[in-house]
């Protein structure tokens, strides 16, 4: 009998995960319109960037060993999909992100510096026109990522709110009042 | 509406108007993310500078030279070596900074402005940019001009001056009107201009002394933190080969000629500020009696056209900087950081035409 609810790491690492995503969309669309905050934003953004892929590969080990609970069985088969789909691209693009983030500072040839004198290796050789592409890409891509966490945000309050058939507690970082109440 | 309970999912039960009013709360919690995601992004200050617009500002006043730096796009890739005497270790925790530790160092000369094709002369400012290699990847990036004090104290009189000093397509010189009136919004520019006209231009890129202008921190290993600005001098009496007079790449052809005959060699000269010195205004010198501390000697060793992987694929970016050196609080250094990485991103897009100086390279071997 799977379980109502993730478990403790899955709902721990989903809401640490969560501020530190929507706090690196904005450094990220931030520091490149600034002139004053660039050197900060940037120096956060990278460990931050490191940080996210290293929870989100703790997050796929977890939830393989821990299964999701089941969808409802009265959730229509459009959003069934939805839901499935959009969870394969919220997984895709956490583990992208910062992936591209790391190959493109690669192909460019700037230091991955993380912490004090912590320094990741390049993942890529030097290639400008590889670097031009990828840091296209990295923006494409936050651009993504943004719009499937508000369609993320936005169908899990309408469980939580509206449909209250669990999905919401499920995750929830509290003890959901009574069984199936959101 | 019960037919909107089916349609969304709502229990049978759920009144009409809660039902509305859940379901504007949540329209309300994305577009208010979504406008936050805009705000922060920019798109409600249209008026703000941005780093794209200061690179738009570069491109409008030289002209569009695709695959070529903004600024500084004239230059010559040099390599060579930098040996610490062990000074500066008291002062900076980094690396390079040991008692007798040898860091490889490549870098760039290059001359001001957005043309990659102008002749060469004597008074445009001369840059030297490096890159140390430091062991286990880390690296510190420096761009030091030929003047003692930077021409304007923030970014955004950097992009008015930008414009102010566009030459007049009649007369092939900045408007003097808006130079004045430039001059009279900006008294600390005034001033560093004076200061910079007043320096002695000598004869080329190897008797130069090139000043990093900005101050950066030099924290130490014992947790101590000072505000520094450092140049490099040149060492001994010039032993240069002249510039022949008249070739478009005169000063670039020289510097080439005088490291195939031997290295050059400069020492690393860091200054530490006093209390009160200006650390976040790069128009003003500190004092000359500030105590200098020589922290070893940068030798170049020979010079290669830009190409493909060596120089011209680097951003000198300030603010690549070990363990041990730290951004001030001087407004142009993000600023820099950001507008240099603008332009490279722009010009890493690009196909890169052959740059004009293109000689044979000289001894030394240039990565």
């Amino acid at each position: 009998m799977p379980s109502a609810r993730f478990n403790r790491p899955a709902r721990l690492l989903h809401w640490v995960m969560a501020a530190l995503i929507l706090a690196m969309l904005l450094i990220g669309v931030g520091m490149v319109t600034s002139l004053s905050g660039y050197g900060a934003l940037v120096a956060l953004h990278r460990p931050l960037g490191i940080l996210i892929l290293v929870l989100a590969l703790l997050r796929l080990v977890n939830r393989r060993l821990h299964p999701p609970p089941p969808l409802p069985a009265d959730l229509p088969a459009w959003q069934r999909r939805a839901a499935q789909a959009s969870h394969v691209a919220l997984y895709g693009l956490m583990l992208a992100m910062p992936l591209v983030g790391w190959a493109m500072l690669s192909a460019a040839r700037y230091p991955v510096a993380l912490v004090g004198p912590v320094v990741l290796p390049p993942i890529l050789p030097r290639s400008p026109m590889l670097y031009a592409g990828l840091r296209s890409l990295h923006t494409i891509l936050a651009y993504a990522l943004f719009g499937v966490i508000l369609a993320h945000v936005g169908a899990a309050l309408l469980h939580g709110l509206i449909r209250r058939d669990g999905v919401f507690a499920s995750m929830a970082p509290w003890r959901p009042r009574r069984p199936g109440e959101g | 509406m019960a037919l909107l309970n089916t349609l969304i999912g709502a229990p049978p039960g759920m009144p009409a108007r809660t039902l509305l009013v859940r379901l504007a709360a949540i329209g309300a919690v994305l577009a208010g993310s979504a406008g936050t995601f805009a705000y922060v992004g920019g798109w409600l200050s249209p008026g703000a500078l941005t780093p794209a617009r200061v690179i738009d500002r570069f491109e409008e006043v030289n002209g569009p030279h695709p695959g070529f730096r903004r600024n500084h796009a004239k230059g010559l890739c040099v390599a060579g070596r930098f040996a610490s005497n062990g000074a500066g270790a008291r002062l900076s925790k980094a690396g390079l900074f040991a008692d007798g530790r040898e860091t490889p160092v490549e870098g760039r000369v290059a001359l001001a402005g957005g043309q990659p094709y102008a002749a060469d002369a004597e008074a445009t400012v001369r840059s030297l940019a490096l890159r140390f290699r430091l062991p286990d990847g880390e690296e510190w990036r420096t761009g030091m001009n030929n003047i003692p004090v930077f021409p304007v104290r923030t970014p955004e009189a950097f992009y008015e001056q930008l414009l102010a000093a566009k030459p007049d397509p009649a007369t092939g010189k900045p408007d003097p009107e808006r130079m004045r009136a430039f001059a009279a919004a900006h008294p600390e520019s005034a001033t560093a201009a004076a200061v910079i006209k007043a320096r002695t231009i000598t004869a080329g890129f190897a008797d130069s002394t090139y000043w990093g202008l900005n101050a950066f921190r030099f924290v130490a290993a014992d947790g101590s933190d000072r505000a520094v600005r450092w140049a490099v001098v040149p060492e001994g009496p010039a032993q240069t080969v002249p510039a022949a007079r008249g070739d478009r790449n005169d000063l670039f052809d020289a510097f080439a000629a005088t490291l195939a005959q031997g290295p050059r060699r400069w020492h690393l000269l860091v200054t530490v500020a006093g209390p009160g010195d200006p650390v976040a205004d790069a128009t003003r010198p500190w004092p000359a009696e500030r105590e200098s501390v020589d922290v070893g000697t940068l030798t170049l060793t020979g010079t290669a056209p830009e190409a493909a992987g060596n120089c011209r694929d680097i951003n000198f970016d300030p603010l690549v900087l070990p363990d041990g050196i730290a951004p001030s609080d001087d407004p142009l250094l993000s600023a820099r950081s950001a507008a240099y990485s603008r332009s490279f991103t722009r010009r890493s897009g690009e196909e890169k035409p052959p740059s004009a100086v293109a000689g044979a390279p000289s001894r030394g071997e240039v990565r």
